[in-house]
């Protein structure tokens, strides 16, 4: 493999990576908080790849205000579905809303294939993203580069909101104590809301790039990236946005990588991400960046 | 917390056994005789799915294990318990993408001893996968097992000189008459009725309900969970290859997460640590799922028309999990099981006006 080739794997694996990290962020965030896998993460994904096809390929809107119902769109469906199948379940034992979250995704799935139908769609690119151009003797396209930069710059946002603001010092201390912070005059509800928020709105984000680099939308399309991301933000240190991050490029550079060196391994692609996801439970279960989390007794 | 109560009347209770298993075989007979090939078919799926509700419900309700892998091992006893069953010729027309693995031709073995071997190889595979993952606890085990489930899918799917690829399997002989299904479900009750009845059925229940309390009473806990989890692969594994042979024809898409949670659905609606439950929710679950079937076809009430909606099934059907689980978390039985000092009780109790419990 020569050196060119080997940079356009790494872009590759630096866009799927950092996909991964953005949706990892609203697994390990809500997790963080509530001890919750949110199944339906995956699925408010899909919703934010098929908002921005409905809009601007359906209904013709300008790629703008496509991008924000969509982003708008995806987040008021969070906030549904931590209002309807979460809340009620807040003082239910915690396997009782990892069943409610089951059964959302799985809503979710099914009431998109019957509104939208099964078929797979072609998204439409736009030109302007998919003039290649040559850097160094790699082909590149410039949607390949903004993938990475977006996540970036969206993540280095979060991480500001999380450590410098108000509503970033609530969350942190709902992740310790729950009963504490609502005794300090926290709105907990309001909180817990906002970070369903911020996780569907940069799933949302990453659906649409996926819909971009990936070009077609499906209602099962949210099912292997969402458990992936959930296995990237374990493998992370869940509870931790840059393990999260951390934790999608590994994932990223793994699959794309192992597949480069070894292509006829491209059949157990999928497999990779589970073993790795065993791999860092077995070793480390905290992941790399976690801190402990000790049982009460 | 109320589960097997103590047998106070053994020789009624035995009695009612034997008449109550009487009349389901003669209604078994008499299904065989005057019904139609689908509702048989419901039916059979009813006891097979009651014998995976089981199984699942072992490791999750009555050990407190959330595994999400039922579908994978499920998978596991349905091919190797076809590959048991295909004739050589049929083996040898099959495989189109590959060519067979020589040494599986050969193999063949009566429609029982496949169904064992499925079930042995199933716990086999679910014994490999619990040393390692059950160091793990809560949802991460769920996440764990999720994994090993999709991990056997994708195996199955590459693997295709041993089974075929994504084509799968097809034109597998049917053996699963009723009497094969429910007398299948019925060795189920019997083994899990008097597993849980035994002080094995007290550790689990203990390891399930404080692991801590468990461990100060000298439970190796660890050790329970690994065979408690084995049990259940094993049942899944016989399940799997029944289900198999009732369609008559595999292939790795059947066995999608989405097979596990139609299962949780069933002991969740039922009741989680329920055998009862288990048998109630597979009733329940599976008859919905088949009559909602008229909501993707077209209905005609009068002169209107309604079109059916493909689909919809599975949008109610999620939507009634999550009521359930909502509304009724315990499910129907909750914890508590059929018993027939319960129904005498409970008739006592109607009968005499409702005064004394």
């Amino acid at each position: 493999m020569n050196l060119n080739l080997f940079m356009q794997h790494f872009i590759n694996a630096l866009g799927l990576g950092s996909l991964y990290g953005l949706i990892a962020i609203g697994y390990t965030m809500v997790y963080g908080i509530l001890r919750l896998i949110n199944f339906a993460h995956g699925d408010i994904f899909m919703l934010g790849a098929y908002f921005v096809f409905f809009a601007t390929i359906q209904y013709k809107l300008p790629w703008a205000l496509g991008l924000a119902i969509a982003v708008v769109g995806a987040t008021l469906c969070g906030l549904l579905v931590d209002r309807i199948a979460y809340r009620p379940l807040r003082d239910a034992p915690r396997i009782s809303a990892l069943i409610s979250a089951i059964g959302v995704s799985f809503f979710i799935e099914n009431i998109s294939i019957v509104i939208f139908s099964g078929m797979p769609r072609p998204v439409v690119q736009p030109p302007s993203l998919m003039q290649a151009f040559s850097l160094g003797g790699v082909r590149l396209v410039p949607l390949a580069l903004m993938v990475p930069a977006i996540s970036f710059v969206l993540v280095a946002a979060l991480l500001w909101m999380v450590y410098r603001t108000k509503p970033g010092l609530a969350m942190r201390s709902i992740s310790y104590d729950i009963e504490t912070t609502r005794l300090m005059g926290v709105s907990v509800d309001r909180i817990i809301a906002l970070t369903f928020a911020i996780g569907s709105a940069l799933a949302a984000v990453a659906g649409i790039m996926w819909a971009l680099r990936y070009p077609r939308v499906e209602p099962l399309m949210g099912i292997m990236p969402g458990f992936k991301a959930f296995i990237a933000a374990v493998f992370g240190g869940i509870g931790s946005i840059p393990g999260a991050m951390l934790g999608g490029l590994s994932l990223g550079f793994v699959e794309i990588m192992s597949v480069a060196f070894f292509p006829n391994l491209s059949g157990f692609k999928d497999a990779f991400a589970f073993i790795l996801l065993i791999a860092i439970l077995l070793i480390k279960p905290t992941g790399l960046m976690g801190e402990k989390l000790e049982d009460k007794i | 917390m109320s589960t097997l109560p103590e047998n106070k009347n053994p020789v009624r209770d035995n009695a009612m056994t034997v008449v109550a298993t009487a009349l389901l075989a003669a209604f078994l007979w008499w299904a065989e005789g005057h019904l139609d090939g689908y509702k048989i078919r419901i039916i059979n799926l009813i006891a097979i799915n009651a014998i995976l509700g089981l199984s699942l419900n072992l490791i999750y309700g009555m050990a407190g294990m959330f595994s999400l892998g039922h579908a994978g091992f499920m998978a596991i006893g349905a091919y190797v318990s076809a590959l048991l069953i295909l004739t050589p010729e049929q083996k040898t027309a099959m495989w189109i993408l590959d060519p067979i693995a020589p040494w599986l031709t050969g193999i063949h073995a009566p429609f029982l001893v496949s169904l064992l071997a499925a079930g042995l190889l199933a716990a086999l595979f679910g014994w490999l996968v619990a040393l390692p993952v059950l160091r793990l606890g809560g949802d991460y085990l769920g996440i764990a097992t999720l994994g090993f489930s999709e991990i056997i899918r994708i195996l199955i799917t590459n693997l295709t000189p041993i089974t075929n690829g994504p084509l799968g399997l097809k034109g597998i002989p049917s053996h699963t008459s009723l009497w094969m299904s429910y007398g299948c479900l019925i060795a189920a009750l019997a083994c899990v009725a008097r597993l849980m009845r035994s002080n094995f059925g007290n550790v689990i229940r203990a390891v399930r309900d404080d692991e801590i309390a468990a461990k100060t009473m000298g439970i190796n806990t660890y050790s329970t969970r690994v065979l408690a989890f084995t049990m259940g692969c094993f049942g899944g594994g016989v399940g799997g290859a029944l289900m198999g042979n009732l369609i008559t024809t595999i292939d790795p898409k059947m066995f999608m997460i989405t097979q596990t949670y139609s299962l949780l659905m069933i002991i969740v609606v039922g009741g989680l640590g329920s055998i009862t439950g288990s048998v109630v929710g597979s009733i329940l679950v599976t008859t919905m799922l088949e009559w909602l079937r008229f909501v993707e076809n077209p209905v005609t009430i009068g002169s209107l028309e309604i079109p059916g909606i493909p689909g919809m099934r599975m949008v109610i059907f999620s939507v009634l999990l999550i009521a359930v689980i909502i509304f009724r978390r315990e499910g129907i039985m909750g914890m508590s099981e059929f018993s027939w000092d319960r129904l005498f009780s409970y008739r006592n109790r109607v009968t005499r006006g409702g005064g004394a419990s």
